[in-house]
């Protein structure tokens, strides 16, 4: 595993309260029960409502969920239903499982 | 019978381009969105860019610039060469720009489905923010390669161009061309997220740079059709050079102005006439820059202002001529009656030529144009481009309702017709020949009016002479023909009388 020290901030960026951003944060959430439990700090921004957010830091798809600890930032952007993926944004694929996408 | 239904008229918004607003016949479809498409370096984000810039300068209109390829910063630097100051219209809240470009070093993962809808949410904010009515989005292309999803691209485009509608900002939109002839653009959908297509062309033409611009639709609205010849001037951004969109609207004057030489005054009937344009067409050393120096003096001799435009020999050598011709250009210049711009050919296109013609004489405001020798462009340019070009200047000068006098060099030493009479003699008012004649082993100089619009003129192929003074016209030559063919003939005095009472019933003047 990667960084097994370090404390996860994660941001999502939603754009309402749609069924896609809906789904993110419930497949967001459980990823990091499952794989980060107790030491990430989840927050969910809602561009509509805070459009400056969006603007700082140049989200433009929703939704966006961007690692902004440990280092390096990165940004996923999908509901995140693709959790193979997910792992390879959070660098919390660990090499023996470098099985390709299901799905489009 | 039902009456038919009356739709809202689609309106204009002058976009304040130079040139522009008339091929589109009063701009861009207001409120709506307008694709500019075009290949690379065909000027995309200098049209968008000056869309807004033009919008903040003459119309105090603000904009929003929303970018998917160059950074804000890279824009700003980029459009400083043209004299636009974006960062201080950001500070005066007269220009934002919403910045997609991607993040260096970022690397994106994608995990399912996802929507633009955080970039229409910041491209709404910002227009909210500092009021815009104007938006351009640069470029469409860009936001295909970045998210591979096709599908989910062309929806989201579809949904910022209704959102733009919504916000009933003027909006354009630029997309990327592989060819300069084929496919509108190249993933063959951004033509349809809007009613309006502008392209932006960037042809290799005889191994010369010919930028062109064609609207290719505005919907439910009418605009001038075909490509329309367009330059980037350092300072002003994109010009457009509206040939055929030019209205025939002149009025012509019956005021007669001289020719500078009291003798050709009277071959044309009295004159030049105050807005005409005037060819002088000849071998070298005929006496071309002769003819257009004695225009220029008998402005002066007026109290005229003339703008000499000489692409063949600098100022000193031109002075150093008059003077030889007892003409003192120095004088003119202090007097403020002249000014003479020499101009390399080779140092700019036809196009920048042409447009920086426009502002000498927009600014100097002569009553007299000069061009000495509009041939010498003619290396410069393609044949159309060239045609493009004298078409142009002829009725800018005409607009301006004074007189033009250019000269065109013949190639042949003793007659013969030149490329430039070829394609300009049906637009000017009155073309002037002058050719050598040969004569029992001497090479003399004969001049004719060949044709002199609105006016009786003298037919005949008369003889003159230069001199300290200037020119001198003198008598016709009676007994040589074909001097206009280029091959002089002597003909006995006898058989002249011949023909000429065979003819005798002709009256003296027809045209």
């Amino acid at each position: 595993m990667g960084a097994i020290m370090g404390k996860y901030l994660l941001r999502l960026y939603i754009t309402g309260r749609t069924p896609q951003g809906n789904r993110a944060i419930a497949n967001l959430q459980r990823i990091c029960q499952t794989e980060l439990a107790g030491r990430y700090e989840m927050e969910v921004i809602d561009v509509i409502e805070d459009p400056q957010a969006a603007e700082d830091a140049r989200i433009i798809a929703t939704p966006t969920l961007i690692k902004a600890l440990p280092p390096p930032l990165r940004r996923i952007i999908g509901d995140l239903s693709n959790k193979d993926k997910v792992l390879i944004g959070l660098d919390l694929s660990g090499p023996e499982d470098p099985n390709g996408d299901h799905h489009g | 019978m039902a009456e038919p239904k009356k739709l809202p008229a689609v309106t204009k918004l002058p976009t304040g381009i130079d040139g522009f607003d008339h091929i589109g016949l009063g701009g861009i479809p207001a409120g709506r969105t307008t694709l500019v498409a075009g290949t690379a370096g065909s000027a995309k984000t200098i049209f968008a860019a000056q869309f807004l810039a033009e919008g903040i300068r003459q119309y105090d209109e603000a904009g929003v610039f929303v970018t998917f390829e160059e950074s804000g910063e890279d824009i700003r630097a980029n459009v400083g060469s043209l004299g636009w100051d974006v960062a201080a219209w950001e500070a005066e809240g007269k220009w934002a720009f919403v910045d997609a470009a991607p993040q260096p070093g970022d690397e994106v993962v994608v995990s399912g489905a996802f929507d633009l809808g955080a970039l229409v949410v910041r491209v709404e904010a910002a227009v909210r923010r500092i009021g815009a009515t104007r938006v351009a989005i640069d470029s469409l292309g860009a936001v295909f390669s970045r998210f591979e999803n096709e599908v989910i691209v062309r929806a989201e485009l579809f949904r910022l161009a209704s959102a733009l509608k919504g916000l009933g900002v003027t909006s354009i939109m630029t997309a990327e061309r592989t060819n300069e002839y084929g496919e509108i653009s190249r993933h063959g959908v951004e033509e349809f997220v809007t009613d309006n297509v502008l392209i932006l062309r960037n042809v290799l033409e005889g191994e010369k740079r010919r930028r062109t611009m064609e609207v290719l639709k505005f919907r439910g609205t009418v605009h001038q059709k075909g490509e329309y010849p367009f330059t980037i001037m350092p300072d002003q951004g994109i010009v457009v050079i509206p040939l055929s969109a030019i209205e025939l609207d002149q009025r012509s004057s019956y005021t007669r102005i001289t020719s500078g030489n009291i003798e050709l005054d009277a071959m044309c009937g009295g004159g030049f006439f105050r807005d005409s344009v005037i060819l002088v067409s000849g071998a070298t050393g005929c006496g071309k820059t002769l003819t257009s120096t004695e225009f220029i003096a008998g402005g002066v001799a007026q109290g005229e202002r003339s703008l000499l435009l000489a692409f063949e020999e600098s100022r000193d050598q031109l002075s150093r001529n008059a003077s030889g011709w007892g003409r003192d250009f120095d004088r003119y210049e202090r007097e403020g009656l002249l000014k003479v711009v020499a101009v390399y050919p080779e140092a700019a296109g036809l196009e920048d030529h042409l447009i920086r013609i426009k502002r000498e004489i927009d600014s100097f405001k002569p009553n007299r144009v000069a061009v000495d020798s509009l041939s010498a462009l003619e290396r410069v340019s393609s044949i159309k481009g060239f045609r493009e070009f004298v078409i142009s200047l002829t009725s800018f000068i005409k607009h301006k309702e004074i007189a033009g006098l250019f000269t065109a060099t013949t190639s042949s030493l003793m007659g013969g017709e030149s490329v430039t009479e070829t394609h300009i003699s049906t637009i000017t008012d009155a073309i002037i020949l002058l050719r050598y004649v040969e004569m029992f082993g001497e090479m003399k100089r004969g001049l004719t009016v060949l044709k002199m619009r609105g006016s009786a003129h003298d037919k005949d192929i008369r003889a003159f002479t230069i001199d300290g003074r200037g020119m001198h016209i003198g008598a016709p030559f009676r007994n040589v023909t074909g001097i206009l063919a280029g091959h002089p003939r002597h003909v006995p005095p006898a058989e002249i009388e011949r023909l000429g009472q065979l003819f005798s019933n002709e009256g003296p003047l027809g045209d």
